[in-house]
């Protein structure tokens, strides 16, 4: 691999690492006035139960050491953010911004959500609803909905769209690769046959739109691009003879994970770094998406978890530098939440991994935070402190972050939010006084 | 319920049924279409792809390259050559597997038969997130799932459950019960005693079994994960080198409660209690019921459809072939608007089947499945891959789809009519605007995408 890397075969590859970017929001709020109207929200889901005890160590805590054997994060090995808590040291990113005032730690958070099922969990997150199946649509697409009648822009960077962006404003999707010219016979046509059908006709059209925008965010990235062209023929089959006999050829890449390890692991670094800048080049276009969604898979660590939260977190560290640093000036008006479906087990499990608990870390980030120190209570690993006997027990919802977020940073009306952004939350409050 | 026209039927069997018409394949069923659909359950099951060796084989070969690995990297040489050569290999061989598993869908007469099979390799899902099992992805699908498609719910359970694919995929294999006389033994000689691992209990309950809505709790499946203790695969140096192995002193002594009632068994029979208890439990039926109708009908189904389904399920004891003639025989199965969207895989293989074709290899379909969001062998979670119209009708996949039947079409149709594929493709379910659109095509290609990309095709 001594040939550079396109900026396609790169955001390809972090595809690749399970890493998906999708965005909302666009011109309409570009046309709104006001300090607000410049505001950015980007949420990052971590997908598979993120260990919060990993993310941010609580080494000053007692019983952590004892309760996590061989999978505790050592005290000299962690960033140090305070008396209790620190990072994961491949969070750098992360923790020069802590030192900043520019990044805090909610240690002990949680969505409403007690039955530790990876796809309830995820479905409670990302509908924002109070429990499973109360709602079917994503809540930042209702955040749009609730910012006001607007043609929003919308785009998810990945061939499939995430529930917390489904719903009723048509959230458009794009992913690296040739574009279709939209002049051309084929799509007018096409969109003809559509009009009859309520789900292809509106995905299409933002289909089309979407890939012009996308183009134009490739552009300004990078003023010499990198051919993106692929032939289209080459995708499809180069003879239709049933007979002839298959040439060997090299398997899908990534087809396996196996540890090519370090290597692979600096390579995944920087395609997730520029995703991150990619998506901050979208972003900072005039009239581009003021919200985004990013997912990272691959946060499920029943077993081998040193090694794999190791990659993950390198990982989620890069997107987040890049993201930070493409959005340059604009980074003072933006808000990045990490956040997971539910933390895992306060004990280190049987083969070196820990299993679906309850409260996990989310990380706030963002320019214009104001300092402080955790975000809502830590309730201590102390045995009485556990939840049900074996999880970190969550102190703060994740919904009230997300509301405080939305009212004080992106300025959305509260009666909005809590009838419907975040339906049925009036336990959660929300925290107020982050930016 | 009054059924549609014959001719809707055969074109509605083919293409919902099936994946996607071949040449001739509507006209066969226009008799019957019904009767074509149920001559295709047969006992021994679903068709097995070309070649391809046992999981037992395969992982072997991953531990031989392990242990390569190894030397070479106490050498000095982790890139050596032979290291590179034998992961290639593994890797092709994965790939082979998806290209003959490809290539069966896109030839077979009974395309019935086969995406039936695909739904339970999918119920049963396991991913290739490790090179140990994407090795074994296509074995487990040989093996475990498709002799027992038209069996008993039970043994495909069991089947699936004692896989050394599942078995890793899901830490299984590793799981070790805390005062097991391995742990003890661990203990006593001051090493660090390996424990507990329930994520395949827990994914039985919730994906393959009763679902998460039938009631257990943390406790059920903790007790559930303790009766599996054991459910191991041997290593190299053990008697069943690379196929499942009870590890009896790995196995959690004592009696165990699941969801209410009380397992006294010892050894493995414990957990096949479990199983078989979970197997006959209306939960099941319903879960099973529910994702049947919702994979072949509807994303949001009849109700009469799934209680149909699930009465068919409890009154033969989960017989899966009854299962298969009940869903044939239901006529809300057959309303004649299309509303499942197929997903990257259905719509690849019905677009080889339309032009009586296979892939030629795996380098032309993977990075089209991929690209859509459906890389082989893959699917992002223990879930499997997803149903809903809404996760697969993604603008940008929309796109791709049609750069895909652009290309497609480049490469075939300047040998085919048009109009005679749209009509032996779609049949009935060809609709005039479709049929005006292809025959005013400016060329036969444009015709083709237009058909490949049209509502009908994408739909079914």
């Amino acid at each position: 691999m001594t040939a550079p890397l396109s900026r396609r075969s790169l955001l390809l590859q972090a595809a690749g690492l399970g890493v998906s970017v999708s965005f909302l929001g666009g011109s309409a709020f570009a046309a709104a006035d006001g300090p607000m109207a410049r505001r950015k929200l980007v949420v990052v889901i971590c997908r598979g139960g993120m260990d919060g005890l990993t993310v941010s160590p609580p080494i000053g805590d007692p019983d952590y050491a004892a309760l996590r054997g061989a999978v505790a994060v050592a005290p000299d090995q962690a960033l140090k953010l305070d008396g209790t808590f620190g990072l994961h040291p491949a969070l750098e990113s992360v923790h020069a911004l802590a030192l900043k005032g520019q990044a805090r730690i909610a240690p002990a958070i949680a969505s409403p959500d007690r039955a530790r099922s990876h796809f309830e969990a995820q479905d409670v997150l990302e509908t924002g609803a109070a429990q499973v199946y109360g709602v079917n649509t994503g809540w930042l697409n209702r955040t749009l909905e609730a910012m006001g009648p607007s043609k929003v822009e919308g785009l998810s960077v990945g061939a499939t769209a995430p529930l917390i962006l489904r719903g009723k404003v048509q959230a458009a999707s794009w992913s690296p690769g040739k574009g279709v010219d939209e002049t051309a016979r084929l799509p007018t046509l096409l969109q003809d046959l559509y009009k009859a059908d309520p789900l292809m006709g509106p995905a299409f059209a933002r289909g089309l739109e979407t890939e012009a925008m996308a183009q134009a965010a490739m552009t300004a990235l990078n003023p010499a691009p990198v051919p993106l062209s692929t032939d289209t023929a080459a995708m499809a089959p180069r003879t239709m003879n049933a007979s002839e006999t298959t040439p060997r050829v090299p398997a899908p890449p990534a087809m396996t994970q196996d540890a090519q390890a370090i290597a692979s692991q600096r390579q995944g670094r920087e395609a997730a770094r520029k995703l991150g800048s990619t998506l901050a080049g979208f972003m900072v276009q005039p009239g581009g998406p003021r919200i985004a969604a990013i997912s990272l898979d691959g946060w499920d660590t029943h077993a081998g978890q040193v090694g794999q939260l190791n990659t993950r977190l390198s990982y989620l560290d890069a997107v987040l530098d890049g993201l930070n640093t493409g959005l340059g000036g604009e980074w003072s008006n933006t808000v990045v939440v990490a956040a997971t479906e539910f933390g895992r087990t306060a004990r280190v499990n049987g083969t070196g991994g820990t299993d679906h608990g309850t409260g996990s870390t989310a990380l706030v980030l963002g320019g214009g935070l104001k300092t402080g120190g955790i975000v809502g209570d830590w309730p201590t690993l102390k045995p009485a402190a556990l939840f049900e006997n074996r999880d970190v027990r969550p102190s703060l919802d994740l919904r009230g972050l997300f509301k405080g977020v939305l009212a004080d940073h992106m300025g959305v009306d509260r009666g909005a939010l809590e009838t419907k952004v975040f339906p049925d939350s009036a336990d959660a409050k929300p925290v107020t006084g982050l930016v | 319920m009054s059924l549609p026209s014959n001719d809707m039927m055969a074109a509605i069997a083919a293409t919902r049924f099936g994946l996607g018409s071949r040449p001739d394949e509507i006209d066969a069923a226009r008799d019957d279409p019904r009767g074509f659909l149920a001559a295709q359950v047969r006992p021994e099951g679903a068709d097995q792809p070309q070649g391809g060796e046992g999981s037992a084989q395969r992982l072997a070969e991953v531990s031989d390259y392990q242990m390569q690995k190894r030397d070479a990297k106490a050498m000095g040489d982790p890139k050596a050559p032979p290291v590179k050569d034998a992961q290639k290999d593994l890797r092709q061989q994965a790939g082979d597997d998806f290209l003959a598993r490809a290539r069966l869908g896109a030839t077979t007469d009974a395309a019935f038969r086969e995406r039936w099979a695909l739904f339970w390799a999918n119920h049963f899902t396991v991913s290739a997130t490790s090179l140990a099992v994407g090795s074994v992805a296509g074995p487990f699908e040989q093996e475990a799932i498709r002799p027992h498609v038209f069996g008993r719910f039970e043994d495909l359970l069991v089947a699936s459950s004692t896989h050394p694919a599942m078995l890793l995929y899901l830490d299984q294999a590793q799981s070790v019960g805390p005062d097991s006389r391995a742990a003890q033994y661990q203990r006593k000689t001051g090493k660090k005693a390996a424990g507990l691992n329930e994520n395949l209990a827990r994914e039985i309950l919730e994906l393959h079994t009763v679902g998460v809505d039938a009631g257990y709790r943390q406790a059920d499946v903790t007790e559930f994960a303790r009766a599996m203790t054991g459910f191991s695969v041997g290593r190299p140096k053990d008697p069943n080198p690379h196929r499942f192995l009870f590890r009896d002193n790995a196995h959690e002594p004592g009696a165990r409660t699941v969801m209410g009632r009380r397992y006294p068994q010892e050894g493995q029979d414990q957990a096949l209690a479990v199983m078989r208890d979970l197997a006959a439990s209306p939960h099941t039926a319903r879960h099973v019921a529910t994702k049947l109708a919702v994979h072949f009908v509807s994303d949001t189904p009849p109700p009469a459809l799934v209680d149909r389904l699930r009465k068919t399920y409890l009154d033969s004891d989960g017989r899966l072939d009854e299962m298969a003639r009940a869903l044939v025989a239901a006529p809300e199965a057959w309303d004649p608007v299309p509303v499942k969207f197929k997903t990257p895989y259905e719509f690849a293989i019905s677009t080889w089947r339309a032009v009586d074709a296979q892939p030629s290899g795996i380098d032309k379909l993977a990075p089209v499945l991929t690209g859509l969001g459906q890389k082989p062998f893959s699917p992002p979670s223990p879930k499997g891959w997803a149903e809903e119209a809404q996760v697969w009708c993604a603008p940008d996949a929309l796109i791709k789809r049609l750069r895909f039947s652009e290309g497609f079409a480049a490469v075939v149709a300047d040998r085919l009519d048009p109009n005679l594929l749209a009509r032996t493709t779609l049949g009935a379910r060809l609709t005039p605007p479709v049929a005006t659109a292809v025959a005013r095509a400016e060329t036969r290609r444009e015709a083709m995408a237009l058909l490949l990309m049209s509502p009908e095709f994408q739909r079914r």
